[in-house]
């Protein structure tokens, strides 16, 4: 891979997203590549739009991604999977989470699915990972896992499944690494 | 051995890699890992660590143990460094003892700052103190040991300064030892280390005339860092070998942002990247700007170097063009399509900015699940009127302003929701109802609170008490009854503190007893003097993890 890969993962507060950014940095210094991610902490943190930058390839200079750069944008939420469309291109990739947080003066869930569809059209991946996770792992906290798992197995990504499970062993904590790794071959099975 | 860091965890095994052996920090983004991490990890490697009460303290603490022959690293957010001022000039008149670095996180964009967009480096003109300013995690650990060398060898603090897109962000780092968020080798003294104190009032006693003479040999210190500083590998130009007709000159994130956009743009342009704010190296810039007729200067925030290179240029190359901050906004964090947008202006090619598309409303930050302030938010929505004044301070609690509650007038620094509440009520008819949280109400808000009894105002000050310093990641604090290093410790009540400042009016509730808390606040609201409500009830999300 000459180019470089830009993914943003895009969600609300509290729902993971610094984990899957380190293990996709993990996984793609696993492979051998440069890496540089970008997050927010703190106030940004609190039950709002939060979204990390994940670049990697032969060199990686800066850590953010630009406007109209981003080659994949993982949304853990519907709402703020879409809201990334600024990072977004024509050939840019959405894998998002079937999943809806309301929140106030924001868009009913119809609108907001509608819009979604209409603006990304064949660029969409709606995939139900809570649902999936809340019924077969009967925990919707390793969506963003299945997710990766979906977008690995479907070669969505430009990281091997291998190395991305690799990266998983190294950065979630022991009693949670099972569950995790559960998640992330689950979405071979549904795939 | 290359291992992903995060910036701020660079910085903790730069300083390890140093053999730091005092540590102490008032948390703040994007700074507060750093003291995260010491936390845990400080112990088993024969380091003192502590939370301090402000950065002031935490400034003085590591005097103190400089003083006595400790290494020392002090970590803190852009404002912490306006608390600590005070302490931090007269420290460079003093210079250190044992080495010592200040670790300044700046946030352009102001992602997880109220207050201000302020630009640190400006302390450098204020106090002398030399900054570095690293661009990605690898220089972040370079610079910090770097800033150890150089404070070990010239006896002055030095700062690291980073900005947020530096400390939170994750590369691979080449690292000496085992990294440190795996634990690093015990070293054999476990305990705390031990220093001394010599007696040396002519070095630690700033009185005239002899300060004096202190800021002379300051001066001179300086003056003979700038010759490490010309040879310094941390000043680096690249790119064309040949002269071309612009050159760009950036120091901090912002070089990243030039490469990537050199890149994005297909040019070979000469690069003088400047790791050093402070002093700088003017042989070098002045070297560099001999041939160019055009320069770029790449900045994020105030551009104090297109000031310093433009007063350069005056003897070494007058007819130089330099660009900065005329194309260059001094406003938000910078990016490569900003820069790419700067350098095809000068260079007269089209440059196409990206449209940004708002398809949805924005979602503000919101309270967590079950969090104690939203009982607090709910409560003085109804009293909203405009004879009730809600004061706000630095905290969790200031999403109160948020359009869904609006229950916030004003807003500025730490402890400022007394200190300002204080003077409304004092010279208007109208109610002042101040929040702070635990943590701030330690940190700056009880000088505050002395003053509303000394000079008799009657706000009504409610402590939210959620049992940790929430924000920044679950620090404890004074009201805790542990140290930064998990040792049992007396734990300071805020009632307590009140009544002996002379409060007579103080009430400490359970927020979740809603009827009690709203009677309490009408009652207090009638009081001719000032009033105190602790609402201590502990951080949803911490209380959570406390369960795992």
């Amino acid at each position: 891979m000459n180019k470089i890969f830009n993914i943003i993962i895009a969600g609300v507060g509290g729902q993971g997203l610094v984990t899957l950014t380190q293990i996709l940095a993990e996984a793609a210094l696993i492979e051998g590549y440069d890496v540089k991610t970008s997050e927010l902490h703190g106030l940004s943190q609190r039950g709002g739009s939060v979204e990390t930058h994940i670049r990697f390839g032969k060199k990686a200079y800066t850590p953010l991604i630009d406007y109209g750069k981003a080659d994949f944008i993982l949304g853990l939420e519907i709402q703020e999977g879409l809201r990334m469309i600024s990072f977004a291109n024509k050939r840019t990739i959405f894998v998002i989470n079937d999943n809806y947080f309301s929140y106030f003066n924001g868009l009913k869930k119809e609108e907001v699915y509608k819009r979604t569809k209409s603006l990304l059209k064949k660029r969409l991946y709606l995939i139900p990972a809570s649902d999936v996770c809340k019924k077969e792992l009967t925990n919707e906290v390793v969506s963003g896992i299945y997710l990766l798992g979906y977008c690995a197995f479907k070669k969505l990504i430009p990281l091997k499944s291998e190395s991305i499970l690799e990266a998983i062993r190294k950065v979630v904590p022991e009693k949670y690494l099972e569950l995790n790794i559960k998640a992330f071959n689950l979405a071979k099975e549904n795939g | 051995m290359k291992q992903i860091l995060l910036g701020n965890e660079a910085i903790v095994q730069g300083a390890l890699e140093a053999d730091v052996n005092f540590v102490s920090t008032y948390p703040g983004t994007p700074s507060s890992e750093i003291g995260n991490i010491f936390s845990k990890i400080a112990k088993d490697n024969g380091v003192y660590f502590e939370f301090s009460t402000n950065e002031k303290v935490a400034l003085e603490a590591a005097i103190g143990a400089s003083f006595s022959g400790l290494k020392s690293l002090v970590a803190m957010k852009n404002f912490g460094l306006n608390v600590c001022s005070d302490s931090l000039l007269p420290l460079c008149y003093t210079g250190t003892k044992a080495p010592m670095v200040i670790i300044v996180g700046d946030d352009p964009s102001c992602w997880s700052s109220a207050q201000s967009e302020e630009n640190s480096r400006a302390f450098a003109y204020l106090a002398h103190i030399p900054i570095l300013e690293p661009a990605d995690s690898q220089e972040a650990k370079d610079f910090t040991k770097l800033a150890f060398e150089i404070s070990e060898r010239f006896n002055l603090p030095v700062i690291v300064r980073t900005t947020t897109r530096v400390a939170h962000q994750r590369m691979p780092v080449a690292i000496n030892q085992q990294p440190c968020l795996a634990g690093r080798q015990a070293k054999l003294n476990t305990k705390h280390p031990k220093g001394e104190f010599i007696k040396n009032p002519h070095q630690f006693v700033t009185l005239p005339p002899r300060v004096l003479e202190m800021k002379q040999e300051l001066l001179e210190k300086i003056e003979k860092l700038r010759e490490l500083v010309e040879k310094s590998p941390a000043n680096e130009a690249s790119g064309s070998p040949t002269p071309t007709k612009l050159g760009i000159i950036t120091s901090g994130v912002s070089y990243l942002h030039v490469m990537e956009s050199l890149e994005e743009l297909n040019l070979k342009l000469p690069v003088l990247k400047l790791g050093f704010f402070y002093p700088l190296p003017e042989r070098k810039i002045k070297n560099f700007i001999r041939n160019p007729k055009e320069v770029l200067i790449v900045e994020e925030l105030e551009g104090y170097l297109e000031k310093e290179i433009t007063t350069l240029s005056k003897d070494m190359n007058p007819k130089l063009k330099i660009f900065g901050k005329n194309l260059l906004s001094p406003i938000g964090e910078l990016t490569s399509t900003k820069v790419s947008f700067a350098i095809s202006k000068i260079l007269g090619k089209k440059y196409q900015l990206p449209k940004i598309e708002q398809v949805l409303p924005k979602r503000f930050p919101n309270p967590c699940l079950g969090c104690p302030h939203l009982v607090t938010f709910s409560v003085l929505k109804k009293l909203k009127s405009k004879d009730v004044i809600f004061g706000g301070d630095i905290g969790c609690y200031m999403m109160a302003g948020v359009p869904q509650y609006d229950v916030q007038d004003y807003l500025f620094s730490m402890g400022s929701s007394i200190g300002i509440g204080h003077g409304i009520s004092k010279i208007t008819k109208q109610k002042v109802v101040a929040l702070i949280g635990d943590s701030t109400f330690f940190h700056a808000g009880i000088p505050a609170l002395i003053n509303t009894v000394f000079n008799k105002s009657n706000p009504l000050i409610i402590v939210l008490d959620n049992r940790t310093t929430a924000m920044t990641g679950h620090q404890t604090n004074p009201g805790i009854g542990k140290t930064g290093m998990g040792e049992e410790t007396t734990e300071l009540k805020p009632e307590e503190i009140a009544k002996a400042c002379g409060v007579k009016n103080i009430k400490v509730i359970d927020p979740i007893n809603i009827n009690e808390y709203e009677n309490t606040i009408k009652e207090f609201l009638q009081k001719s003097d000032v009033s105190l409500i602790v609402a201590r009830r502990i951080c949803a999300l911490l209380a959570k993890r406390q369960q795992k």
